[in-house]
C-alpha cells in the first residue's frame, strides 16, 4: 500500500511537469511580444524593457523555462507585476477565504447530494426522485453567478436574512463567518450537487437490483441499514470518483463566485489580475489549482481500497 | 421483396409516428422545441426588436412592460439597464453570440478531439504522449485556461471560441480514444488490415463511423458547457469586449442595480438557463437514443 501510494506519488509529477511546460508557454504562444501585450496600450519602452527584465524574457526559451521551473520548485511562483509582492505571498493572504468557501461548499454539497440519490434511487419513481432528477437537470444548467444574484435578491435584499456580500475571518467569530458563506456555498455548490445527486442515483439503483440487497431485505434487514452498509457501502467507489473530478467545477466556480459575493480569496485575486495584465498571478494561481485538482484526485484512487477491500494495491 | 419495405411503414400513418416518438423521446422533443424558439428569435433579432445600442439616459432604468409586447419599437419590453438601453434587445442579439460560440466550440472541439483521438488510439507510440499531456490539459481548470489565453491577447469573439475550445479537446480525445481502442480488436478491423488496407483507411473507413454517435451526443455537452464558460468569461471581464451584448456581460454590467433593477440580470439570467437546459435535455435524449451503453450508466 505505501509502495501503491509513493508509486501514484511519483506518477502526478509527469503530469505536473506538463502542466507547467503548459501554464509557462502560455505566455510565449500569444501573437507578438508578451511584454508589450502584458504591458498594455500605453506602456512606455522603459515599461516594457521593466517587464522584459522582471520576466527574464530576454533569455532563449529554454532556460526562462529552466529558471522558471527552478524557482516553482522552491515555492517561489514569480513577482506579481502590479503588486510588487512575491505571488505565492499573494497567494497565501488569499488562501483563507477560499478554503473556508471551498469547505463549506463540499460538506454541504456532497451530503445533501448523496442524501438526495439515495433517496431518490430508494423511491425510484416516485415524486422524490423525479424531484430529485428535475433537480439535478437544472442545477446543472443554471449558471453560478445567475443563481448567485437570484439568492442575493431573494434572501439579502428581499427577506433581509443574509448580508449581501462580503467576508469576515473566522478569528471574528463562528457566526459572521458562517453567515458570509452560506449563500455563496448554495451558488457554487448547486452544479456539484447536481452532479453527484445524478450519479449517486444511478448507481445506488444498479446495486440495489443486486440479488444481496433481496437478500438482506428478505431476512430482514432494516431499511437505513441495508441502504447505508449494505448499497451505499458498494455504490462508493463511482461516487468517489465523480466527487474528485466534480472538484474542477468547484476551481472553475470559485473564481466566479467570489466575484458575485466579493470574497476577498485567491478567485478574485486572479480576476483583478486579468484587467491588470498582472501574468505571473494567473500563471501561480493556475499552478496551484491544477496541482490541488491532481492531488484530490490521487486521493480519491487512494481511498477506494477504505470502500472496496477487494481492491488491493 | 415487398416483406423488406413494410417494417418502414410500421408506424402507422404519419401522424401517429410523430405522436409515439413525442411520448418516448420527450426530453429530445422539449429540448429541440425550447432550443428552436431561441434560435428563431435569435435569427429574427433585427426584425423583431430595436436596436441593442442605443443609450437613452432618460429611459434608464425602467422597469419591464408587457403591455404592446409585439411592437417592435418599444423598448422597454423586458425593461432598461442604467444606460437606458432595451434589455429585450440586448438579451435576442446575445443569443447570437451564445449561440454562435457553443455551436462553434463544439464543431471545433469535436473535429480536433476527433483527429487526435483517432490517431492516439491507432498509433501505440503516439498514444503516451498524447494522453499524457490530455492528462496534463485536464488537470488545468478550464475557465482559468481560457482567461490566461484571452488575458494575453484582445478579447474577441473568435479568441474566446479558441480559449475555451482548447480546455474541451481533452475529453473529446479521451473519449474518441476509449473507442478506438475497443474497435481496434474487432476481428472486422484485423480483416481489412490483412486484405492491405492502409492505416489512414482503416482509421477512416472502419473506425471513425463507430465515434459518431458518441460524438454527437458530446457535442451537445460541450455546446452547452461553452455557452455556460461564455457567459462566465464575459462575466468575469475575460471575454467577448464590453461593448458587445452578450449575456455574461449583461449581467456584469447590471450588477451593481440588482436591488433597484433585478430585472436587468433576471432576463439575461434567465435566457442562459433556458438555453442551457434545452442543449442538456436535447443531449440527455440523444445519448438515450443514440449510445444505450452510456445511458445505462447515466441514468
Amino acid at each position: 500500500m505505501i509502495a501503491y501510494i509513493i508509486r501514484r506519488l511519483l506518477a502526478t509529477i509527469p503530469v505536473m511537469l506538463l502542466v507547467a511546460v503548459i501554464v509557462f508557454l502560455l505566455v510565449h504562444l500569444a501573437p507578438g511580444d508578451p511584454a508589450s501585450v502584458i504591458a498594455g496600450d500605453n506602456a512606455t519602452s522603459d515599461q516594457i524593457a521593466r517587464i522584459r527584465e522582471t520576466l527574464g524574457l530576454n533569455e532563449p526559451l529554454w532556460k526562462q523555462f529552466a529558471i522558471w521551473i527552478g524557482h516553482v520548485l522552491q515555492g517561489d511562483l514569480g513577482q506579481s507585476l502590479f503588486w510588487n509582492q512575491a505571488v505565492s505571498e499573494l497567494i497565501l493572504q488569499r488562501a483563507e477565504p477560499t478554503i473556508s468557501l471551498a469547505i463549506t461548499t463540499l460538506l454541504v454539497a456532497v451530503t445533501l447530494a448523496i442524501t438526495l440519490g439515495v433517496l431518490a434511487a430508494w423511491k425510484a419513481g416516485s415524486l422524490l426522485d423525479r424531484g430529485v432528477m428535475a433537480l439535478a437537470v437544472t442545477g446543472f444548467s443554471v449558471p453560478v453567478f445567475v443563481v448567485g444574484y437570484l439568492l442575493v435578491y431573494v434572501f439579502a435584499i428581499e427577506l433581509k436574512w443574509l448580508p449581501v456580500q462580503g467576508y469576515r475571518p473566522i478569528a471574528e467569530g463562528f457566526w459572521p463567518w458562517l453567515e458570509r458563506l452560506i449563500l455563496p456555498s448554495v451558488a457554487l455548490g448547486l452544479a456539484y450537487l447536481a452532479l453527484i445527486a445524478r450519479i449517486t442515483r444511478t448507481t445506488m439503483l444498479e446495486v440495489l437490483a443486486e440479488d444481496y440487497i433481496r437478500t438482506a431485505d428478505a431476512k430482514g434487514v432494516a431499511t437505513r441499514p441495508m441502504l447505508l452498509k449494505h448499497a451505499l457501502k458498494n455504490a462508493a467507489v463511482p461516487i468517489v470518483t465523480i466527487v474528485g473530478i466534480g472538484v474542477a467545477l468547484l476551481i472553475g466556480g470559485v473564481v466566479i463566485t467570489e466575484t458575485v459575493f466579493n470574497i476577498p480569496g485567491i478567485g478574485r485575486l486572479v480576476v483583478d489580475a486579468i484587467t491588470r495584465r498582472d501574468y505571473p498571478i494567473i500563471q501561480g494561481v493556475i499552478l496551484v489549482f491544477s496541482g490541488v485538482y491532481v492531488l484530490v484526485n490521487l486521493a480519491v484512487d487512494l481511498s477506494y481500497t477504505l470502500f472496496d477491500p477487494r481492491v488491493r494495491y | 421483396m415487398a416483406t423488406i419495405a413494410e417494417p418502414i411503414a410500421l408506424g402507422g400513418p404519419r401522424g401517429a409516428g410523430l405522436r409515439s416518438f413525442v411520448r418516448r423521446n420527450p426530453t429530445i422533443v422539449i429540448g429541440a422545441a425550447l432550443l428552436s424558439v431561441v434560435v428563431a428569435l435569435a435569427l429574427l433579432a433585427p426584425w423583431i426588436s430595436g436596436d441593442p445600442f442605443t443609450v437613452a439616459p432618460v429611459n434608464r432604468l425602467q422597469s419591464p412592460d408587457f403591455s404592446n409586447f409585439f411592437d417592435p419599437g418599444k423598448a422597454n419590453r423586458f425593461g432598461t439597464d442604467n444606460l437606458g438601453r432595451d434589455i429585450f434587445a440586448r438579451t435576442i442579439w446575445g443569443a447570437r453570440v451564445s449561440l454562435m460560440v457553443g455551436i462553434s466550440v463544439a464543431l471545433l472541439s469535436t473535429s480536433m478531439g476527433l483527429l487526435i483521438g483517432l490517431f492516439a488510439g491507432y498509433f501505440r507510440l503516439l498514444d503516451a504522449i498524447v494522453m499524457r499531456v490530455m492528462d496534463a490539459l485536464m488537470a488545468i481548470p478550464g475557465i482559468l485556461l481560457a482567461i490566461a489565453l484571452v488575458a494575453l491577447t484582445r478579447g474577441s469573439v473568435p479568441v474566446v471560441i479558441f480559449a475555451i475550445t482548447v480546455p474541451e479537446i481533452p475529453r473529446v480525445v479521451r473519449l474518441v480514444r476509449a473507442v478506438v481502442l475497443t474497435v481496434r480488436e474487432r476481428p472486422f478491423i484485423d480483416a481489412a488490415v490483412s486484405v492491405g488496407s492502409r492505416p489512414a483507411k482503416v482509421i477512416f473507413r472502419h473506425i471513425l463511423p463507430n465515434t459518431i454517435a458518441p460524438l454527437i451526443v458530446q457535442a451537445t455537452y460541450i455546446c452547452a458547457s461553452a455557452i455556460l464558460t461564455e457567459a462566465g468569461l464575459s462575466f468575469l471581464g475575460a471575454g467577448v469586449p464590453p461593448e458587445i451584448p452578450t449575456w455574461g456581460n449583461m449581467i456584469a454590467q447590471s450588477r451593481l442595480f440588482l436591488a433597484r433593477a433585478p430585472w436587468t440580470i433576471f432576463f439575461p439570467g434567465a435566457c442562459l438557463a433556458i438555453v442551457v437546459l434545452a442543449i442538456n435535455l436535447l443531449g440527455d435524449g440523444l445519448r438515450d437514443r443514440l449510445d444505450p451503453r452510456l445511458a445505462r450508466r447515466m441514468r
